[in-house]
């Protein structure tokens, strides 16, 4: 697989801001501190060129006609697929395209859990889960009459933030999902170990991670991971909305009946019946977002130039710093194992303990940072930064069985990208502190 | 915008709610939450009848934690709406709670201002055996 290349140039933040239009705006007197995303990612300017080119010289219907440009429209969304299955190191046929990580989790939760989940059977989930993996497990298994477990979340001490390590699957799990990356806490779940854990506990579990919140920060190698099915939207990772991905075994998903009919999705129509495209056209009914995946092909190349890891070592950076700053704020609690598992104090509480940040815990969380202000409400948190344009997310980030977990109704994040700067971070705590003072 | 919002008498009324609380047998009571933050409230109503024999809101009572502009705007508007007839109730408008709120609220958080309503006005059709058939928000 195609590994990304060590560039040697380094980091260079003000240069990658260049390539982000919308990072020039302002609103009012304010530059733009864009810290929501986990939600979304901004797109640079090669992403929306290729959606540009792709309309401008290069657009029919795909996979339909003869013509010179029908070939061209085709050949660029195939080779899009293809530089998604590099970058996550799978055969070009293991990659179907969906709208966004939702639908490749419900295309699962259909396809495969209607011929596969039966009454009686266990469904192990985690309390850390996305709505988007988790309510269609949970109507599945009110669906099939089949149990649904959770795998509980840690809220103290060193494992803060992390899943249960002693959960044990049932021996009847059939299916085992859970997120690559908490897009709350900014936990990164060992795939392998989870997967190998399910597998060896319950024999024959078939594993699916929801990598939302993953794609955008790892390098991956999918066959090798220990899943079955990988979920991914593009629009995390500075692509486009409407490029969605779903990775599954080739032997899966060949054996997997198909989700949605229609057009591009038969090999063979007759009156009576019908047979099945080959993959992963079987999956692909429709008219698909070729575009959209043209321009998820362009992110994937442009976070490669500058290389998954060194975005990762600068978001964490600046999650470490920010988690410093924060807990500096009396009466601000921090979630989850960010910046240092010494930071969060899980529930209410308020023993700041300022310690150097953990670097050999870089790998184990994203620059994800989910607080919360004594007194005031997340919204009205959120509310008040964006009067200095300081853009973070607050509610319960689709999230409610973890804010449950956490006893809250909803939490402020910020969540870091390549873009993101330092100043930016004292902006955000210099707005937290003026949102101190407004209530106080 | 979103400073103004903060007045002190929106924040007087968060850290100070009127009519907190729960009425035990109410009349009507009603829960309703806000789908983007989480946000619940609970309402519960006191049935009375006025000189001419209509009925009105003998009184009021909210539960629930929300955000500075919702918890400001249960806190005014289950002020106002006591003695009200439930016809009065059904008419009133967005419009009216923006004009008691007095700050001008934010599109992002129009939903967190009207709740209150949304929940009051659930709870006064259902209390005539209706359904709340209008867009509150
Ligand atoms: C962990 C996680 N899972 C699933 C999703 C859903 O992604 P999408 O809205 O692109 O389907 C998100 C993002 O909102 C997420 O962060």
């Amino acid at each position: 697989m195609a590994k990304q290349k060590p560039s040697n140039a380094s980091f260079n933040v003000e240069k990658i801001r260049a390539d982000f239009p919308i990072l020039k705006r302002r609103f009012g007197k304010n530059k733009l501190a864009y810290l929501d995303n986990a939600a979304s990612a901004q797109k640079p300017q090669a992403v929306i060129d290729a959606l540009a080119d792709f309309y401008a010289n290069h657009y029919s219907n795909v996979h339909r006609s003869v013509s010179t440009l029908a070939m061209e429209a085709t050949d660029a969304f195939e080779s899009a697929r293809e530089t998604v299955a590099q970058h996550v190191g799978a055969q070009t046929e293991e990659i179907v395209f969906t709208r966004n990580t939702s639908e490749s989790i419900n295309l699962v939760a259909y396809a495969w859990g209607n011929a596969n989940v039966k009454a009686g059977d266990a469904i192990v989930i985690t309390e850390m889960d996305h709505h988007s993996n988790l309510v269609p497990w949970q109507q599945l298994a009110l669906l099939k009459k089949a149990e649904l477990h959770y795998i509980p979340v840690e809220d103290a001490g060193e494992q803060n933030g992390q899943l249960d390590a002693d959960f044990e699957f049932p021996e009847n799990t059939k299916l085992f999902a859970f997120p690559h990356v908490s897009n709350v806490l900014g936990t990164v779940n060992d795939i392998k170990g989870w997967s190998q854990k399910a597998k060896f506990e319950a024999p024959g579990t078939t594993v699916v991670v929801d990598g939302a919140a993953g794609a955008p920060h790892f390098q991956l190698d999918l066959p090798a991971s220990g899943a079955d099915f990988y979920a991914f939207s593009g629009h995390k990772m500075c692509g486009p909305m409407g490029s969605g991905v779903l990775w599954g075994k080739k032997e899966i998903l060949q054996e997997m009946p198909p989700f949605l009919f229609g057009g591009s999705m038969i090999s063979k129509v007759e009156k009576e019946k019908t047979t099945w495209a080959d993959l992963p056209a079987k999956f692909e009914a429709g008219t698909p977002n070729a575009a959209d995946a043209v321009g998820l092909a362009a992110a994937i190349n442009y976070l490669n130039k500058i290389g998954l890891k060194k975005i990762h070592d600068h978001e964490i950076k600046l999650a470490d710093y920010a988690c410093e700053e924060l807990a500096k704020i009396n009466g601000v609690t921090l979630y989850g194992p960010n910046g240092n598992a010494s930071y969060a104090t899980g529930k209410n509480g308020k023993d700041h303990v300022a310690k150097k940040p953990n670097v050999e815990k870089a790998q184990n969380r994203v620059g994800i940072v989910a607080f919360n202000l004594d007194g005031v409400h997340a919204h009205d948190l959120g509310s008040i930064l964006d009067q200095d344009a300081i853009a973070i997310r607050s509610g319960h980030h689709c999230a409610q069985a973890l804010m449950e977990r956490l006893n809250v109704a909803a939490t402020a994040r910020a969540s870091f990208y390549l873009y993101n700067t330092q100043e930016e971070v004292d902006r955000l705590v210099q707005g937290v502190k003026r949102v101190k003072k407004i209530f106080s | 915008m979103s400073d103004a919002m903060y007045r002190d008498q929106i924040l007087d009324h968060y850290k100070h709610p009127h009519n907190q609380g729960h009425l035990d047998k109410p009349d009507a009571r009603f829960s309703d939450n806000n789908p983007l933050c989480g946000d619940e409230i609970e309402v519960f109503l006191k049935i009375g009848k006025d000189a001419k024999g209509k009925a009105i809101i003998a009184d009021v009572k909210f539960k629930g934690q929300g955000c500075a502009i919702s918890t400001a705007s249960a806190s005014m508007l289950t002020d106002e709406i006591k003695g009200l007839t439930l016809d009065q109730i059904k008419a009133l408008t967005r419009d009216d709670v923006f004009k008691m709120l007095g700050v001008p609220i934010s599109p992002a958080r129009v939903k967190c201002a009207l709740l209150s309503l949304k929940a009051i006005k659930a709870a006064v059709y259902a209390y005539l055996g209706q359904k709340l058939n209008e867009k509150v928000e």
